[in-house]
This record gives C-alpha cells, structure tokens and sequence, in this order.
C-alpha cells in the first residue's frame, strides 16, 4: 500500500502538483488519469523518488519516505519496479543482460541461478529465444515486455508503469495492460499505471485517480467513471468519437 | 552567475561519483569495457597522427635550418622537445576531447534522453558511479597511450629526417640526446595524468546533465569538446608555469 498526503511539487514558479493526497493499494491495478500536462508523470517520479516533493508526505506501508535512513531507502529501492515509457532498456546490453541487471546489482547467487530466473520471466511476459537480441533487434511492444520482465525479475512489491501503452497498436496495447493486471494479481503487490488510454481504464482500473492542473480532481474506479457527473471527467472520457457514440447510446436507452 | 552554478554542478558530480559504489564485479567489468572503448580503440588514431605529425616536425625544422653554422642535430632535438613537452601530452589530449570525449558525452546523453540514466536510479544504482568511475579508472591508462605517442612521433621524425635526405641518422641521435632533461618527461607525464581527469570527468558531466532531446545530445557533444579543449590548454598554461618556469 502507497499513501501519499498533501504532496506539491514546484518547478521554479510553476506549481505542477498541488497537494494531492490519495492511497493506492495493494494487489489493485491503481490507474493515475489525466490530460497532458496535468502531472500524472511528476507525481509518479515523485513515488520513485526520483523528484522530491516540495511538501506532504509519502508513506510505503505506513513507513513515511522522508524519515527513512539510507538503508531504508535501499531496501525499498530493490522493492520497487519500473516500466518506463520509452522501455529505456540499456542499449549496450542484450535482452537477458537488461533482464538480469537488477539481479546482478542486488544478489550474490551464480549466473546459472540468475539464468534460470530470467528465461522465467521472460517466459511469464511471452518472450522466449530473444535472448541474445539487442534492444535496437526487437518491437516497441517486446521491449515493453522486456522492461516489464526487468522490473518484476526482482519480485518487486511496488510496480511503477509510466504510460505503458503509448506508441503501441491497440491488440499490443491490451496485451500489456493485461500483462501488467495478471502480474498484480499474482504477486499481490501494488501497481499504479499513469495513463491517457481510455481502453485501459476500462481494462484494468480498479482503482483510477484523475488529475487536473496539478490537482486530484475525481477518484474511483472504471464502474464510477462512466457514472459521474463531474464535468472535469466527463470532458476527458468523452473526448473521443467513440465514447461519445457509446454515451449517446447510453443516454438513448435509459 | 550561470558558469557558477555549472561548475558548482562538476564539483558535485565529482564527490558524488566517489560515494555508493556500484558492486564489484560489476564495476570490474564496466573498468575493462571502458579501457577498450577509450584507450585501446584510441591507438590506431593516436598512432597514425602520432607518427605523421613527428615526420612532418622533423621536416620543417630541417627546411628552416638556413645558416650553415647551426649543426644537423637540432632536427633531433626540436622534434624531441617538441613531441614530448607539447604534441604528445597536450595536442593529443584535445584531439582525444574529440574521440574520447564526444563519445562518452553522446552516449552518457543518450542515456540521459532515452531515461535509462532515471531506470538505474529507480533501482538503487548510484549513475553517476556507474557511468563516470569507470571511465576515470580507465584514464589511468592514458599515459600508456601517450608514451606510445612519444614514441611514435620521434620514430616518425627520424624516418623522415633521414630517409629523405634532411640528417643523417648519427646527427639525428645526438640530438635526441642532447641536453636531455629527465624532468621533462615527468612534467609531461604529471600533465598527462590532469588531462586525463579532465578528459574523462568533463564529457561525462556535460552527457549527465544535459536537457532535451536527440537534437541536444549533439549540441552537448559539441560543447563537451569545447569546453574540455579550453580546460586542457588552460591547465597546460598553470601547469607550465609552476613545474618549468
């Protein structure tokens, strides 16, 4: 479980997130929603650590991320996964090298037993004999799988996915959502998404936060979006010509 | 105020490249990729330049010796001098700011731009000691490059200088040996030693804290090179003054 409380985040004089307090859960596809710009991806950098909030608190099962000592923090660095947006695979290394570095940062075992662990994951994630491939060698969707197999080879309990699905076609683009639901499940960890992709609130959001100019403006899950009232995500929802058919449709029967 | 902040940015950098090591056998393997990348893919450049750059010294020493009362031998020494206070140490240190140190701004920015750089971070890695340690190891091999210059640039001035036809190879040679001082070499070694920080730890702070795209990454190789070169000849003009002068 992420408990995160009143945080804001400031670049200079712009003020991106602006105290956003929410809990994502464990063993729940937690999706974070909003327009471009709205702060979605500086709130998850912010869960990382890889920006400090400016105020506000956040907690990893009740422990608070400020008053954690260096070891602490190291622990819950190993705990922690990320999909990122591009793969950011490393480009030097071939596909089970990529998979196989958070193990070797972090554990003492012998190649064989890392081996092992790798074609593991790679097996859960549907990618076999691409070992020996080079990130420039495969699809956007493999290297999206490749990432996703980097960021659970560890057994993470904390799973970060920075729009998962951007630049895919919509059959790979649900592939990973699912994907990335299956694994919660199976692990029971907490996973939170930050997307755009209205397929994928649909598909996997159990729990959808939605974020407006830095504030957290609706929170529920891919029942209640559809139901809501609140102008701010309905406006969102309904942008595209689909959802709008499927609204009318909606409105026409009831 | 801006060069402030950059150069209170390196300082940073640097301490933060010398705290949380990454895992030894990792870092073991990282040193030896790094050593082949930057110093042994280096030497058939440095080689070639190296040998043709002495020719090219003895030669025109040798046509600029007019006045018959100057002996033969000052081919050997000018070319000498020449290679081992400067061309070898400081020229072949810029033209590395242009092999070496575009490439490891380029790559180190790329990482940067594709979030690789943020993914090691995400899983506990100090980047900074992963990317930039091993390359500084790596430059504790440099003077092995550049004694290979010095040697390599007389070799060159002498095949030139006698082969066609400017001295002779015993007037050559003692000139070689004219009041050679061993202190020299030392000098042009402890230089060496500086430019390799500089050569190693400059590209890598303008790769690391470079912003934008792959657009960026071009302009930061470019002003990697300008800045490490300034660097090195700023640095060999202090050096010179207090060890010669």
């Amino acid at each position: 479980m992420i408990k995160i409380n009143n945080i804001t985040k400031q670049f200079g004089e712009d003020e991106v997130l602006k105290g956003i307090s929410t809990t994502f859960e464990r063993g729940k596809t937690n999706l974070v929603i909003g327009r471009s710009g709205s702060g979605k991806t500086v709130m998850l950098k912010c869960l990382v650590g890889l920006f400090e909030p400016n105020s506000g608190e956040i907690f990893f099962e009740d422990k608070a991320l400020h008053s954690m000592n260096n070891e602490e923090h190291r622990i819950l660095r190993e705990e922690m996964g990320m999909l990122f947006q591009g793969g950011a695979l490393f480009d030097s290394m071939n596909i089970e090298e990529n998979v196989m570095f958070p193990l070797r940062m972090f554990s003492d075992k012998k190649r064989p037993e890392l081996l092992e662990r790798v074609n593991e994951v790679l097996k859960r994630v549907d990618l076999e004999n691409v070992n020996k491939k080079f990130p420039s060698e495969i699809s956007g969707g493999m290297k999206k799988r490749v990432s996703i197999a980097r960021a659970i080879v560890n057994k993470p309990k904390y799973l970060f996915c920075d729009e998962p699905n951007s630049g895919l076609d919509p059959k790979t683009a649900t592939l990973i959502d699912n994907l990335i639901q299956d694994i919660t499940k199976e692990n029971n960890i907490t996973t939170i998404v930050v997307t755009h992709d209205m397929n994928s609130v649909m598909e996997i959001g159990e729990k959808i936060v939605f974020l407006k100019n830095g504030k957290l403006v609706w929170q529920g899950d891919n029942k209640e979006i559809f139901k809501t009232d609140n102008k701010d995500v309905t406006d969102f929802v309904y942008s595209s010509d689909l959802f709008k058919k499927i609204r009318s449709i909606q409105i026409e029967e009831s | 105020m801006k060069y402030l902040r950059a150069i209170g940015s390196y300082f940073i950098m640097i301490r933060k490249v010398f705290s949380s090591p990454t895992k030894g056998s990792v870092m073991k393997e990282l040193i030896f990729k790094e050593i082949d990348d930057l110093i042994i893919r280096s030497l058939g450049i440095v080689s070639f330049i190296s040998f043709f750059v002495g020719g090219v010294i003895a030669i025109q020493t040798a046509l600029n010796l007019e006045n018959p009362l100057i002996p033969k031998t000052l081919i050997g020494f000018a070319t000498r001098q020449s290679i081992l206070l400067e061309f070898a140490p400081t020229f072949m240190s810029i033209i590395m700011a242009g092999r070496a140190g575009s490439f490891i701004t380029s790559t180190i920015g790329s990482m940067r731009v594709t979030e690789q750089i943020d993914a090691l971070e995400v899983m506990g890695v100090n980047s900074l000691n992963y990317l930039v340690f091993p390359k500084i190891i790596a430059f504790l091999f440099y003077p092995f490059l550049i004694a290979i210059a010095m040697f390599l640039g007389i070799f060159g001035g002498l095949l030139a200088g006698v082969y066609g036809g400017f001295t002779t190879l015993s007037d050559f040679i003692m000139g070689l040996q004219d009041t050679f001082y061993p202190f020299h070499l030392v000098y042009a070694f402890i230089k060496t030693f500086i430019f390799a920080f500089i050569l190693a730890t400059v590209p890598s702070w303008q790769g690391y804290y470079m912003k934008g795209g792959a657009l960026e990454v071009g302009k930061a190789s470019t002003k990697s090179f300008v800045w490490t070169s300034i660097l090195i000849i700023l640095t060999n003009y202090i050096v010179t003054q207090l060890l010669l002068s």
